[in-house]
């Protein structure tokens, strides 16, 4: 791997594109600016996106700030490592193609990645400007989402090629990233894959979740229209362990599952009132909206419409949820947080977009009850302030209360994001199965293999609510682990089965 | 996909809707229900599995006229079709020998009572079925109860089929001359609550099956949930059946209002499409 990137680096034309520029005058140029909708004008739709992407102008510019280290420690920050000095050297040259094919290699979804995933505590907390500069790191989202809208819009986005069918047949439960990312490598090995997703979109959090003003649901379908040009097949409606069980499936001729079931259950927090009307998760508030479709008049689905709307929490589901409220006409779009804003686990560049949009940002607050009017709706939280002590063994900060700060805050819906746990069906439909005290599944972190030894798992169904991208590195492994182990019980396949893994390197 | 094989008006309200879904038919027990869409712009709701037959592949639904959906449902003709279909789903219903069950349909409550019954009996129960509505034309599948109950007593409001009174007076009178073991009640929350605080006053153990807000089914919403014994439940993974005792039915009759006024609104949007 490393022998690699070596040799790739000496490649002709990145060692004259090295010439082109002086290192000191690549550290010169200031980091681009993301073009975006007006804040006054974006809170006015639901399904506009914020960011509007680079030009191609400020693209090549930003990758010529890139210094194309011999150790380029960005890549450490990426969870699946994406060749990241070689996909923007190729944005430095014009070849765009080129870079989103790179960004393929081992990503299965860069237009998706380039938008949601946390780049300011992975890969850009890891650039040679971050680390030894103290400059702001070069976009590397950017223009991950540069390369990968380029090459959707250029219209010649290619579909990757295919082993030969070797007839397996494979289940993945669920469809979010970890699902599509796995689907995606096994149909390269030739794999007969089927996607099962419980609800009638395909997705998971991608489309139910995240709003289309951050992820517009079109780039996803895209890539699923990819992944069913390549020969994977989706069950929409189809919930593994109810509408069939495994042993079904596998009296079908499926021979290994991938379960990636996600952490879709909400929780709550157990005060007093916490089940009037007009208190919600996130997640149904989101679904609603995203999925359902509630924010548009011609559908039947109804969602709830606040003036004064309280979203408690400070992740990214929060500030989701905060953001559609506003969208959704709210007056007062709050954020109720019990630690400090610089503890907030959202994304920086979320966060700084909510404030953009007004929403209101009530920190070091927890609610403790809620009160509701004559017909059962919340009409105010009784909320208790809160201090930063010491910081604990694990060096966090702890909040404790700020006794007798007691207050109240009018509100007329309140949306719960205080996280998730994992789904529980598939590990109660399989009581062998070993699950974690959590509820998490326990698998080998190399292979994603699970107790049962045709079971593998990945993404929140075993890390719990994480990242787009940890939930696709796990498909990605999951798919190796899966194949070796198909290709050792078939001894017939097994040299079949090298042949394509070397084809797949290449 | 999910074609409707047949549609039977029981009233000018409700609807019986024959669906065609295989998958379904051969994995739902007694207990479990669906969730369907009816095109790109329905919602989501749920509905009980009141029959299902195996070889056809079909499931049998029941429909009340509330909202946008079920109205649109009620108005379905064979050879249309459900965009979507999922389920089973929930808890099947606990079902053993325990002696005598005595079972309480409410309006379109009697549905999911149906498939309960017939488990009930067949599991060599002794069991007595009370159904109850407003009036005659209310009461729905009271032959196909009659088949798999001992003894049926129909109870209405206005005294137009059986006897005139609440389903809780059918069910005191069984409860004063015969050893109940078990009670079943599903029907309206309020029906519910009153056929369950009946029945703790006489010790007997009682399943309600609630009828909370869906939009997923699968646990991820959150919105189904309900209070039972002071701990939150979510109704469409962990019910819909709970031990009546232990719910909070006051807070799920509030729940169960929760979208009213959002919900008359798309009501009123649909009608006006209608008559346009
Ligand atoms: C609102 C929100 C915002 C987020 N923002 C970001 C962000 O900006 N950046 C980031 O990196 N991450 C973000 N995340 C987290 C990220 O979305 C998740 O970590 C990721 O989607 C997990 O992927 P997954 O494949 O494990 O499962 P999921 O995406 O959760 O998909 C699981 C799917 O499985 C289906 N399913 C469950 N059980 C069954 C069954 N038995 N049979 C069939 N189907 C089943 C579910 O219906 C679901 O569609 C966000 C999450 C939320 C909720
Ligand atoms: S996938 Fe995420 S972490 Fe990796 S390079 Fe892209 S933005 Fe950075
Ligand atoms: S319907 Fe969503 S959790 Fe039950």
């Amino acid at each position: 791997m490393q022998e690699n990137l070596k040799e790739e680096r000496e490649q002709a034309w990145r060692v004259e594109l090295r010439g082109k520029i002086k290192n000191k005058d690549r550290g010169l140029i200031e980091r681009v600016k993301m073009p975006e909708m007006n804040a006054m004008k974006r809170v006015c739709y639901q399904d506009r996106e914020v960011n509007l992407g680079l030009d191609v102008q400020s693209a090549v510019r930003e990758a010529q700030r890139c210094m194309d280290c011999v150790n380029p420690t960005c890549m450490e920050g990426c969870p699946v490592s994406i060749n990241i000095p070689k996909f923007i050297k190729n944005i430095e040259r014009g070849e765009f193609l080129e870079a989103a094919k790179t960004l393929k290699e081992t990503s299965a979804l860069p237009a998706v990645c380039g938008r949601v995933c946390p780049q300011e505590k992975q890969c850009e907390a890891n650039c040679f400007y971050t680390l030894k500069l103290k400059k702001t790191p070069v976009a590397i989202g950017y223009l991950e989402r540069f390369a990968a809208d380029y090459e959707r819009e250029s219209g010649q986005a290619s579909i990757p090629e295919t082993a030969p069918k070797n007839g397996i047949k494979v289940a993945a439960i669920g469809s979010g990233p970890a699902s599509l990312a796995f689907a995606g490598d096994m149909i390269k090995l030739g794999y007969d894959v089927t996607v099962f997703e419980a609800l009638h979109e395909i997705g998971g959090v991608l489309k139910y979740g995240i709003p289309e003003f951050r992820l517009p649901n079109k780039i996803v379908d895209v890539e699923l229209d990819n992944l069913e040009k390549m020969g994977v097949r989706f069950e929409r409606n189809f919930i593994v362990g109810r509408t069939a069980s495994f042993d079904d499936l596998k009296a079908e001729g499926y021979q290994a599952f991938f379960v990636a079931s996600g952490a879709g259950l909400p929780r709550f927090m157990n005060i007093p009132g916490e089940n009037y009307n007009g208190i919600l998760s996130s997640n149904e508030y989101l679904t609603r909206v995203n999925l359902m479709n509630a924010a548009d008049d011609s559908f039947d689905t109804p969602v709830l419409k606040g003036k004064n709307v309280a979203v408690v929490g400070g992740g990214n589901t929060a500030m989701d949820s905060v953001r559609t409220a506003k969208r959704l006409g709210a007056d007062r779009a709050m954020i109720i947080y019990r630690r400090s804003r610089e503890e907030m686990p959202a994304r920086v560049e979320e966060i700084h977009h909510a404030e953009e949009e007004g929403i209101e940002f009530i920190n070091l607050t927890n609610p403790i009850e809620y009160f509701s009017d004559e017909n059962g709706r919340v009409k105010s939280m009784k909320v208790q302030r809160m201090e930063l002590a010491e910081a604990d063994a694990s060096g966090r900060r702890r909040p404790v209360v700020i006794e007798g700060s007691e207050y109240e805050i009018p509100v007329d819906v309140v949306v719960v994001a205080i996280g998730v746990s994992p789904n529980p069906l598939v590990p109660s439909e399989l009581p062998q199965l070993k699950v974690s005290r959590w509820g998490t599944i326990d698998v080998d972190s190399e292979t994603m293999q699970s107790s049962m030894p045709e079971l593998f798992a990945g993404g929140d169904i075993v890390r719990g609510g994480a990242t787009v991208i940890l939930a696709m590195g796990d498909g990605r492994r999951a798919a190796a682990g899966m194949h070796q182990y198909l290709s050792e019980q078939n001894a017939a396949l097994a040299n079949a089965g090298q042949a394509n893994t070397s084809q797949a390197k290449n | 996909m999910n074609e409707i094989i047949n549609v039977e008006s029981f009233s000018e309200n409700v609807v019986k809707l024959v669906v065609k879904a295989p998958r379904i038919a051969r994995s739902r027990k007694p207990g479990h229900f669906i969730i369907l869409r009816i095109d790109e712009k329905g919602e989501r709701i749920p509905l009980t599995i009141a029959a299902a037959d195996e070889k056809a592949g079909t499931i049998t639904l029941v429909a009340q006229k509330v909202g946008v959906t079920s109205k649109r449902l009620c108005e379905m003709k064979p050879g249309d079709s459900i965009l979507d279909l999922v389920g089973p789903l929930g808890k099947a219903t606990h079902i053993e020998k325990v002696g005598t069950v005595l079972a309480c349909g409410g309006g379109v409550g009697v549905a999911p009572l149906l498939p309960i019954v017939e488990g009930f009996k067949k599991a060599g129960n002794r069991v007595v079925t009370i159904l109850a509505a407003r009036s005659k034309d209310l009461i729905i599948l009271e032959d196909e109860i009659r088949k798999w109950s001992d003894e049926v007593i129909v109870m209405t409001d206005d005294g137009s089929h059986g006897r005139k009174g609440l389903v809780t007076a059918g069910a005191e009178e069984v409860i004063k001359r015969e050893k109940v073991d078990e009670c079943v009640a599903i029907g309206p929350a309020v029906m519910m609550k009153f056929t369950s605080l009946l029945t703790q006053k006489y010790n007997i153990p009682t399943q309600a099956s609630l009828n909370a807000i869906m939009v997923d089914g699968t646990g991820m919403c959150g919105a189904c949930r309900v209070s039972v014994g002071g701990q939150t439940k979510f109704t469409c993974v962990d019910g819909p059946e709970f031990d009546a005792e232990k719910i909070d039915f006051d807070e799920l009759i509030l729940r169960l209002g929760g979208y009213k006024a959002e919900e008359k609104e798309a009501f009123e949007r649909f009608m006006q499409t209608v008559t346009i």
